[in-house]
């Protein structure tokens, strides 16, 4: 090669030369300057396991940790939720981790009203002793059951239980009462056991799925959404019925875009086919039954004739999917939802779809629901609770919910405001609040900001300044998931395991764990004794030494499993049901006994009128409703909410996609301004939004004043006779053009409305 | 530029390359499952984490397609990336030689040969590829770093449906190949000639 | 039923998102001024080559100097577009024959030392007195080296000056024109446009400068020339366009109705070139001339040219079709 350098320079000009030569000197001819394959160099010093919080299904993860700093986090392989993968908010746990926003130090209410940000910076000295103080008043003054704790999330464990030893049964959470309560109510009659979460359903083997609102892919539960692809992947067939062509209406094929509101109907004219027919598993229900005949007589006049008027979906497709959902059987699963709060009348519609599914036979079958097992570690040693809890104060207008079987957010909220409770005086005096923004969570804001103004005391524990935290007298900055500690608590599933919450990274600023805070606030209340532990490493592991079960692995691999079980028919599980008749309940003579219908009876629900639309929410794949709209690694795909509204309804409104709008509500109240997103994906009688957004604490720097908050517009609820649940989608708006601009075109605000393109 | 977290290799193609065959012949290539993919963008966020993509930008993404008219309505959803062409337009119109094709015929950006000169951005019919604010143009390295060592590309080691399938394609039995035999797919915009290594399985 | 009606996409990258915008004022100054300088070497050299004496007025026999100040100028605003700036380098240890990014840098040095002769040559002996007063001793010897070459071989030199501006022009063009990605840049008749383009505002440039009459005329007469080139070349491109399958007819169509018509008609084709015309031949016959109006519309029409192009292009994209 040195010889061609020379003639190179001989023969061309030079510029030429210089131009061979440059060539040459890159050079793949003489390896100097060599292609490079760069690593970006994410790979952690350190791999340690742990388990998700950015949602609520608890899925292994995997965080690499380097220099000190968590580089990225991985879906667990060995983790039975997860199988190595994530969903994208699993991911996200660095942008909660590392977000500026956080709460670091704790914080003493100055002055001023509740909901005014007037704190100081105090120590957690002065933080604890003073939620103490209050604490030990109310008890000596009013008692301890007027005390409450509204509790979401893993780390809630260790408040539950210092509320128990303080006295009150007040324990409670919105996921109950304004998700999925009437869905455990429903299956719990039925079947005598509720789904939990994770939903113990076996979607990865059913020929056919059966989604009513439920927008799986949209709702991102890593586990459920894996079974639901791998059904698709081996040709099972989905019918959708959702007002809006959700991403599981795009896979589907049946979708059936309801009137909202008349779900019901459609589920009885289903059965009314299917037993007409003679379409369902006769000896399952022979064997397994009781009502049949009841539920025949019941649904005799429900005919998919009359459906039609109700639900607008024609009889020909209401026959049509009732033959192809039995035809499926019994890997034919009816998906229970799981925010079922609707309509108020949302127990009888759980239980009609849990009658369906036992006339499919999918209970305890394979592709249907199965029944699960778990590992059990040992209870750490501590002292029963002396004070024997009262019964829980959630039910302050008299009225006893005969089927609840947790406590009523909604019902604590009002019993908190005097005047309401009935019997002796005093209302609820203290709330403990725990990761649950009970203002974007509590459907009738004014109400829970009436409660919250008559309480003696509002502690929040949490990560971020939500909203609540904004009304808080005392603010303590938990540490996040990946700092800290947590019980350990198994978990029911197909298969046993147990899988351990460990600290990734010490936690940052001032924060402490939950196990901590719990601690030294026991300490303060003088019951210590119910916290002996001197850490929750050493609480964890002295357990499961306890339980004989092997920590190194747990701390290494995440997870242990335990003997596997039958889980379903089909593996050799006998079927039982811890009902009174010890079989699946059509008819509930239970329901009968306390007077309310046994079996679901149809109810017309109001519709909006012209120029009204019902207020319908839902979730973005990205997004753990408000809890992760701060998130800032999250907000790169999905930033801030959009109203949709139906192309055609757009146009007889004037508006146009992209737009600028304000809802308003039947009672007057507004929406913040949000963008529209104009599109033919939605009925032209409901609107929808996701969930978790419209922030208004200015410490969400990220999030505050992006998009709106449906919750503001639920003003009014429907409440569940049986389950006192609270339907919100009964709730409709008209949609005003808002002068000036929403917070839009930020740096940061790709996707959504600001990407989309041509509206036909 | 830090010498020692990059893996050097030779390039596997240009002009005064070594003779071919001193890499085993691949052509690595992807399979996106448009039936199983429900647009949750895992594959987008654990590509930003794995390889530390600036805030902003994104080097994979989700393209929604609607069709029709209410009720009748269909759907596609594509988790879409650099199309690691065959016979790149960035390689060709990059003057500096930084874009390259490297083993199994990645494409990929040498950081520090880089003038972000942008011919390439022009150049690519896929817009796939952006400015990094360090001033070097970035883009889908299909995670070869990770490729090899055995790991699959981030996107499809997170992918919770499935969807993403990576493999050398001149592997007849590789898991990819079976799924180009197998299934229907398409390639975006086949008319821009450049050969696209990622397939969308219908 | 089966029409698109909806597309969103997450990616929202700076630069690319929503459209593509990655070059703006700086390359259209950059090909602008290229296409100009390229313009004076053709013509400076062809007006020698022509009349076989050097040029008559003292600013013409400059504009060689001038010109690679103006290319000079033109190489900044490229440089300022670089993202990478101190690796700007990096052209010149590699040549890709296949990357008219690379022939450019290649030709953009090479142009420099073809632009020195050819300036030295054309100095008259008053100005070659004065350019030895001017030179420090140490290069004296060099420069007389220069003055030698440049007239020993002349002719070379002037043909040379032709070939490198011919490639200069057409490679401004080919640079938009080589990236099929971009549909509204995919003809091949960008290249031989810009050069036509180059030479009618070379021209231009060098018609506000004091000139011989003969000279004047000449120039006219070839500016003409090179209008009525350009818009044949335009009006192929769009013919290009409009009679080739989907993706053509929908770059016509950004010209033929759609959104840059209103300016590519009226900046480029009317203002730029049609009325310019109009005047030459007025003042070829009236004799009136128009000393000032004419090139200022040409060098407007010539950077509204490449502005729209470059605009226009980058918006083009396979993703925006219909």
């Amino acid at each position: 090669m040195a010889t061609s350098r020379r003639e190179f320079i001989q023969i061309g000009g030079a510029g030429l030369g210089a131009a061979a030569l440059g060539s040459g000197l890159t050079t793949k001819w003489w390896g100097l300057d060599p292609d490079v394959v760069h690593d970006p160099g994410t790979d952690g010093d350190q791999v340690i396991p742990t388990f998700c919080e950015l949602c609520f299904w608890k899925c292994g993860v995997l965080a690499h940790v380097k220099d000190g700093k968590v580089t990225k986090l991985v879906g667990n392989p060995e983790h039975p939720l997860s199988r190595g993968k994530l969903c994208p908010r699993g991911t996200g746990g660095t942008g909660l981790l590392y977000d500026p926003d956080r709460l670091k130090k704790p914080l003493l209410r100055r002055t001023g009203k509740r909901g005014a940000q007037d704190f100081e910076e105090v120590s957690w000295e002065k933080a604890l002793d003073f939620t103490a103080e209050k604490l030990l008043k109310i008890k000596k003054v009013c008692g301890s059951d007027k005390v409450a704790l509204f509790s979401h999330g893993f780390g809630g464990s260790f408040f539950k239980h210092l509320l128990f030893a303080y006295g009150s049964a007040n324990v409670t959470a919105p996921s109950y009462g304004q998700c999925r309560g009437p869905r455990e109510v429903g299956f719990n009659l039925t079947y005598g056991a509720s789904l939990g979460s994770p939903e113990v359903l076996d979607i990865a083997h059913s020929r056919c799925l059966t989604l009513i609102g439920s927008h799986l892919g949209e709702n991102m539960h890593n586990t459920q959404v894996q079974d639901f692809a791998q059904m698709i992947a081996k040709g099972g067939q989905l019918v959708v019925v959702d007002p809006r062509f959700s991403t599981a209406a795009g896979k589907a094929r049946y979708w059936l875009p309801i009137r909202p509101g008349t779900d019901l109907a459609l589920l009885l004219a289903w059965t009314h086919v299917i037993l007409n027919e003679g379409l369902y598993d006769r000896d399952y229900v022979e064997k397994n039954a009781t009502g049949l005949e009841e539920l025949r007589a019941h649904v005799a006049d429900k005919t998919p004739e009359w459906a039609f008027t109700e639900t607008t979906i024609a009889p020909s497709t209401i026959v049509e999917t009732a033959r192809f959902i039995a035809g499926s059987r019994p890997a034919s699963l009816i998906h229970p939802g799981r925010h079922v709060t609707w309509y108020g009348d949302d127990v009888q519609r759980s239980r009609a779809i849990a009658i369906l599914n036992a006339l499919l036979g999918s209970w305890g079958r394979r592709g249907g629901i199965f029944v699960p097992t778990q590992m059990s570690v040992p209870k750490y040693p501590v002292p029963d609770y002396s004070e024997k809890a009262k019964a829980a104060q959630d039910h302050p207008d008299g009225v006893i919910y005969p089927f609840a079987e947790e406590v009523l957010s909604h019902g604590v909220c009002d019993a908190t405001v005097p005047g309401r409770i009935t019997g002796k005086g005093c209302p609820i005096k203290g709330w403990i609040v725990y990761g649950s923004n009970l203002l974007q969570a509590l459907p009738q804001r004014k109400n829970v900001e009436e409660a919250i103004q008559k309480l003696d005391l509002l502690v929040t524990i949490d990560v971020l300044p939500a909203e609540i935290v904004g009304y808080a007298d005392v603010v303590l900055p938990e540490a996040t998931y990946l700092e800290r500690w947590d019980d350990i608590s198994p978990v029911p599933w197909s298969e046993p395991y147990l899988a351990i919450r460990q600290q990734v990274v010490p936690p940052m600023y001032e924060s402490k764990p939950g196990w901590w805070i719990a601690k030294e606030l026991a300490k303060r209340l003088d019951l210590g004794q119910y916290f002996p532990w001197e850490s929750g490493e050493q609480l964890v592991t002295e357990r499961l030494k306890a339980g004989g079960h092997d920590v190194e692995r747990l701390r290494t691999k995440g997870v242990i499993k335990g003997t596997p079980v039958p889980v379903r028919t089909d593996e050799g599980l006998e079927l039982t049901f811890a009902t009174p008749s010890k079989k699946i309940e059509l008819y509930s003579k239970r329901m009968a006994d306390a007077g309310l219908p046994p079996l679901p009876p149809y109810t017309r629900h109001e519709q909006p009128v012209d120029g009204q639309f019902r207020l319908l929410f839902g979730r973005t794949p990205t997004h753990t409703f408000g809890r992760t709209t701060n998130n800032r690694f999250l907000s790169e795909v999905y930033s801030e909410n959009e109203v949709w509204l139906n192309a055609k309804a757009a146009k007889e409104q004037g508006l146009a996609n992209g737009e600028v709008v304000t809802l308003v509500n039947q009672d007057g109240v507004r929406s913040q301004p949000v963008k529209l997103k104009v599109t033919q994906r939605i009925r032209p009688d409901c609107v929808f939004v996701v969930h978790g957004y419209g922030h208004t604490n200015p410490g969400l720097k990220f999030a505050k004043g992006r998009g709106m908050d449906d919750q503001t517009l639920v003003t009014r609820i429907a409440i569940d006779p049986v389950a006192g649940t609270t339907g919100m989608s009964v709730n409709f708006v008209t949609i005003e053009k808002t002068a000036g601009t929403a917070a839009t075109d930020r740096p940061l605000s790709p996707g959504g409305a600001a990407a989309s393109r041509a509206e036909a | 530029m830090g010498a020692s977290s990059e893996a050097v290799r030779r390039g596997g193609a240009g002009p005064g390359d070594e003779p071919a065959g001193a890499l085993p012949h691949r052509r690595y290539a992807m399979t996106v499952d448009t039936r199983q993919c429900v647009g949750c963008k895992a594959c987008v966020l654990a590509c930003k984490a794995e390889n530390d993509v600036p805030d902003g930008f994104c080097r994979d993404w989700i393209v929604e397609e609607i069709r029709g008219e209410f009720p009748v309505l269909s759907a596609e959803i594509r988790s879409e990336r650099c199309n690691h062409c065959t016979d790149a337009p960035c390689v060709k119109n990059c003057p500096t030689g930084a874009s390259h094709v490297n083993e199994g015929g990645v494409v990929l950006v040498t950081h520090h040969k880089c003038s972000g000169c942008k011919a390439c951005i022009a150049a690519c019919p896929y817009d796939a590829r952006f400015v990094h604010p360090e001033g070097y143009v970035d883009k889908c390295t299909f995670c070869l770093h990770r490729v090899q060592k055995g790991l699959s590309p981030a996107c499809v080691g997170v992918c919770p449906t499935g969807t993403l399938t990576f493999g050398d394609a001149s592997d007849p039995e590789s898991s990819v190949a079976q799924l180009l035999r197998e299934r229907r797919s398409k390639v975006n915009h086949p008319e821009s000639g450049a050969g696209p290594n990622v397939h969308f399985l219908v | 039923m089966n029409t698109l009606i909806e597309a969103t996409t997450t990616r929202a990258n700076p630069g690319i998102d929503p459209s593509l915008h990655i070059w703006g004022w700086e390359i259209v100054v950059y090909l602008f001024l290229g296409g100009l300088v390229a313009g004076i070497f053709v013509l400076a050299a062809a007006l020698e080559l022509r009349s076989g004496e050097k040029p008559r007025g003292p600013a013409l026999r400059l504009t060689p100097f001038a010109a690679l100040a103006l290319l000079s100028l033109g190489m900044g605003a490229l440089w300022l577009d670089l993202a990478h700036r101190l690796w700007a380098w990096r052209f010149y240890l590699f040549f890709h024959a296949t990357s008219p990014m690379s022939w450019g840098a290649w030709i953009l040095v090479l142009i420099y030392p073809v632009g020195l002769l050819l300036g030295l040559g054309s100095l008259n002996a008053d100005q070659r007195a004065w350019l030895r007063g001017k030179t420090p001793g140490a290069l004296a010897t060099l420069l007389e080296t220069f003055f030698g070459w440049a007239d020993a071989g002349r002719r070379g030199i002037l043909l040379t000056s032709v070939v490198m501006g011919v490639s200069l022009g057409i490679y401004t063009g080919l640079l938009l024109g080589t990236m099929p990605s971009r549909i509204l840049w995919n003809s091949a008749v960008l290249g031989p446009l810009f050069l036509a383009s180059g030479i009618s505002t070379g021209a231009a440039l060098l018609l506000l400068l004091p000139l011989d009459e003969s000279e004047r005329k000449t120039l006219l007469r070839w500016d003409a020339a090179a209008i009525v080139a350009e818009l044949v070349l335009i009006a192929l491109m769009l013919l290009g366009f409009a009679t080739s399958g989907e993706t053509g007819q929908w770059a016509a169509s950004q010209f033929l109705g759609g959104p840059y018509t209103a300016v590519f008609f009226s900046c480029v084709v009317v203002l730029g070139l049609l009325v310019p015309l109009l005047l030459e031949v007025v003042e070829a016959k009236r004799h009136l001339p128009f000393a000032t109006i004419l090139p200022v519309l040409i060098l407007t029409g010539g950077l509204a040219l490449r502005w729209i192009l470059l605009t226009a292009g980058q918006h083009s994209a396979f993703r925006f079709l219909p």
